[in-house]
């Protein structure tokens, strides 16, 4: 129905796809696993237009096909359904489902007509009593969400139906009915692909599983003469060991240490992380990492819990108390939360650090450039001056420039989310020698990172996140990457 | 472009611009672009009448710019928060009337003065905890209270001009004195633009202030106290504002409950937007802002000269605006669909 032959994507330094073949044949239900990182989102987006592949071909039927825009993919059958489906919260569902394709009467909006159609369509769908035709978007549940996203495409006769971590917003009852729902567009001859990390659903409906590293495939197996351990080990065991380098590193006393911290994302967390020493975070995306870390520095509220730095309880209204108490986040999202992309590279390094270099409120612009000429030359950070726009610079750059921001205020905790994403290899190996230099130095730091060879190539210790919990904490030495997406994706792992 | 070190490898970095495009880089482009209009627009007029260059007709030019001129300095330093305060004229006429009736009671020029710009500071707080706390976007809590200042300026005047300055030799020297032949109006605009323009450019201040506007939750995120920041800012156009308020009842001899002040708040909008400062904060500077007042005043004393119509200054005002703003966004290329 389907297919996608050896297609290759790259977005700036990254190569994010490099040659993957799909197939997604009638009747059948297809899985895609992979790691964080491995390119599953980037094929959906293929597959679906809101990219256009760099290279190889997409054939819808045995057509070869171009979709210039997710119009025209949808035009050709194939839909899909997001996480969180884009519904207009103040309109029936009945007008979210039939959106651009209102039934009207002349110039008139044919109430009657949209109510009749919808009814009709649900029941032939066996949705009835699912969904209630005039029920307002915003008053829906993540199920009946998806149920109107499902709904959309039926009626825009999908061939093609494709479902990316469905389930991780649904409540048991409604995950079954879903499944249910998904035995029967199987049955009606629709071709599905289901994205997803979870083992146990994957075993229960797909027919086949196809498994991506590295935006290339690792293989393809029947889901009936394939096992969990199997797919572990496919997904795992890239090597990045040439990147890492570990100098000697001392362990010294606690600098940040979280008892049982609660917010409204994550529960329970408790875990130290010492001076000289490198912890990361692992776990897949959304496992509630990002959310603990914004905690920590104050950004969102604790719900209970204590939170200490340097043996001392900290009290945080606002991230200006962490950053006071010495901590500091290098955010994930760089451009939104971390750069003023239109000043210059000095401006962003000295950001944190004017109250510092004022005397009487007047800032020295000398000390400023003198530090911000350190850094650039200590990071190895490549701009043409310090006077350079931070928007023309690469992505390993910018990172680069964040880092240097709170070097330059001395933080005694560092906590980088995903510090390598959009990064170039050269960039990477820099950023990674960096980390591996501020830890020998004896700062304390906690790396977020979704790439398993990194975590075990930067960590002394590994804290394994799942669903807003710890999962479990690994010594380097005994971590493995299977014994670490384990504990990050397999239910019954404590 | 030259190479200024043959053969030496690619990745050294370039040691110095060319001078001219240094010199273009630190005036700016929408600098020159203004300077250039200002240029167009003064020959126009002047070809038209030639009295447009006596120097009491540019005196008038430069005391008419002064009040919308310090308002529109205040007007740049909230939009590169990346808010805007469009009470700014109910803010001057209430201050104008409590100004003059304080000194009427008081008999004190200086009480006067110090009360409304107390009351200044409070109106500006009232924005600001309103914008903060009340999480009210600027625009609407700035409409919300430039309602309802001005309806307050009205219920105490009764809507009536109060008190009469004219006596005040204080006052007159604010409205008719000058130093070095230069009117005092002028001489409090360019002090006002000094200190603010040092303010944005020397202290951490003023480099928190775009880094507010740039970037709010890098800001955050940075440890800037954004709360402390966007409500200082309104009370520092608050003070402005009651100074401007001073000088209306100064140069009209009474405190003015709206006439005067009425259309303030256009007219530094368009002057802070013509001069550059993006909408959505961070851009901007106090040269531009001030290079924009003076077109917007020629523009205004032109049309007076060469007798055109006085409706006209309104619609050229609004088309100056949007104009402005096109111009802008353009520029910035910001692509999107929906409302902007």
């Amino acid at each position: 129905m389907l297919s996608l032959d050896s297609v290759a994507k790259r977005f700036g330094a990254v190569q994010a796809l490099r040659g993957v073949t799909l197939t997604a044949r009638a009747g059948e239900v297809l899985a895609l696993m992979g790691e964080n990182g491995a390119g599953k989102s980037t094929l959906l987006r293929l597959m679906s237009g809101v990219h256009q592949p760099d290279d190889g071909t997409i054939h819808v039927a045995g057509v070869e096909m171009r979709f210039a825009t997710p119009i025209a993919a949808r035009d050709a059958g194939i839909r899909v359904v997001v996480q969180e489906p884009e519904i207009i919260p103040d309109v029936s569902v009945a007008e979210n489902v039939y959106a651009g394709t209102l039934p009207r009467r002349g110039h008139f909006f044919d109430r009657s007509a949209l109510r009749a159609r919808l009814e009709q369509d649900l029941a032939r769908y066996g949705f009835s009593g699912v969904l209630r035709p005039e029920q307002m978007g915003r008053s829906l549940s993540p199920a009946q969400r998806q149920l109107v996203e499902i709904l959309r495409a039926l009626i825009g006769q999908a061939r093609v139906i494709a479902f990316d971590e469905p389930t991780s917003s649904l409540s048991d009852h409604e995950v079954e009915s879903l499944f249910r729902l998904i035995g029967q567009l199987r049955a009606e001859g629709i071709a599905v692909i289901y994205v997803s990390h979870r083992m146990k659903e994957i075993f229960r409906i797909a027919d086949r599983i196809l498994v991506l590293r590295d935006g290339a495939t690792v293989g393809e197996r029947l889901a009936a003469e394939t096992d969990e351990p199997e797919l572990v080990r496919m997904m795992v065991g890239r090597d990045l060991s040439a990147l890492f380098r570990r100098s000697e590193r001392r362990v010294g006393r606690t600098v940040l240490k979280l008892s049982h911290v609660s917010t409204e994302d994550v529960q329970d967390i408790s875990f130290e992380v010492r001076a000289g020493e490198v912890v990361a975070l692992a776990g897949l995306v959304g496992a509630g990492r990002t959310e603990l870390a914004h905690a920590v520095i104050g950004d969102t509220p604790l719900l209970s819990g204590q939170i200490e730095v340097d043996g001392r309880p900290l009290r945080l209204a606002s991230p200006r108390d962490a950053v006071r108490a010495g901590i500091a986040l290098a955010p994930e999202e760089r451009k939104q939360q971390a750069l003023l992309m239109k000043r210059s590279v000095r401006d962003n390094i000295c950001l944190a650090i004017l109250g510092r270099l004022q005397r009487f409120r007047v800032v020295s612009r000398s000390k400023e450039s003198r530090i911000a000429r350190h850094y650039v030359q200590e990071l190895r950070i490549r701009t043409p001056t310090i006077e350079q726009e931070v928007s023309t610079l690469s992505g390993g750059n910018q990172q680069k420039t964040v880092l240097a921001r709170w070097l330059a205020r001395d933080a005694k905790l560092l906590i980088l989310d995903e510090p390598t994403r959009g990064v170039d290899v050269g960039a990477k190996a820099d950023i990674y020698a960096i980390i591996d230099k501020l830890a020998a130095e004896g700062s304390a730091i906690l790396v977020i990172s979704s790439e398993l060879p990194e975590v075990l190539g930067l960590a002394d210790r590994i804290v394994v996140m799942q669903g807003g919990r710890v999962r479990g904490e690994l010594d380097r030495h005994d971590a493995t990457e299977e014994k670490i997406l384990s504990l990050a994706i397999l239910e019954d792992a404590a | 472009m030259t190479n200024p070190a043959g053969g030496s490898s690619a990745l050294a970095p370039k040691v110095r611009l060319p001078a001219l495009r240094r010199a273009w880089a630190l005036i700016g482009a929408q600098n020159i672009s203004l300077l250039l209009a200002l240029l167009l627009l003064v020959l126009f007029i002047g070809l038209q009448n030639g009295n447009f260059f006596y120097a009491s007709n540019i005196a008038t030019i430069g005391t008419t710019v002064a009040i919308v001129g310090v308002l529109a300095v205040v007007q740049t330093v909230v939009m590169l928060l990346g808010g805007l305060d469009i009470s700014v004229g109910s803010q001057a006429g209430l201050t104008s009337v409590v100004s003059a009736m304080v000194f009427m009671a008081t008999g004190s020029a200086l009480a006067g003065i110090l009360a409304a710009l107390a009351l200044g500071l409070v109106l500006g707080l009232l924005n600001g905890v309103v914008i903060i706390y009340g999480r009210v976007n600027a625009v609407i809590a700035t409409l919300a209270t430039f309602a309802a200042y001005r309806g307050a300026a009205n219920l105490i005047s009764d809507g009536r001009a109060q008190g009469y300055t004219g006596m005040n030799h204080f006052f007159v020297f604010l409205a008719r004195g000058d130093m070095l032949g230069i009117p005092v109006l002028i001489w409090i605009l360019l002090l006002v633009a000094l200190l603010v323009q040092l303010m944005l450019h020397y202290t951490d201040i003023g480099r928190n202030i775009y880094a507010v506007g740039g970037n709010a939750t890098a800001a955050r995120l940075a440890g800037i106290p954004l709360n402390r920041y966007i409500i200082g800012c309104y009370m520092l156009v608050g003070f402005v504002a009651a100074i401007a308020g001073v000088l209306l009842t100064a140069r009209t001899g009474s405190g003015q409950p709206t006439s005067g002040s009425q259309g303030l708040e256009l007219q530094s909008i368009t002057a802070a937007a013509l001069g550059g400062v993006a909408l959505q904060g961070g851009r901007g500077t106090i040269v531009g802002t001030i290079l924009a007042v003076i077109l917007l005043g020629v523009l205004e004393n032109g049309l007076i000269i060469l007798n055109v119509n006085s409706f006209w200054q309104d619609i050229a005002q609004g088309l100056l605006l949007v104009v402005a703003v096109v111009i802008q966004q353009r520029r910035a290329g910001g692509r999107g669909v929906g409302l902007p």
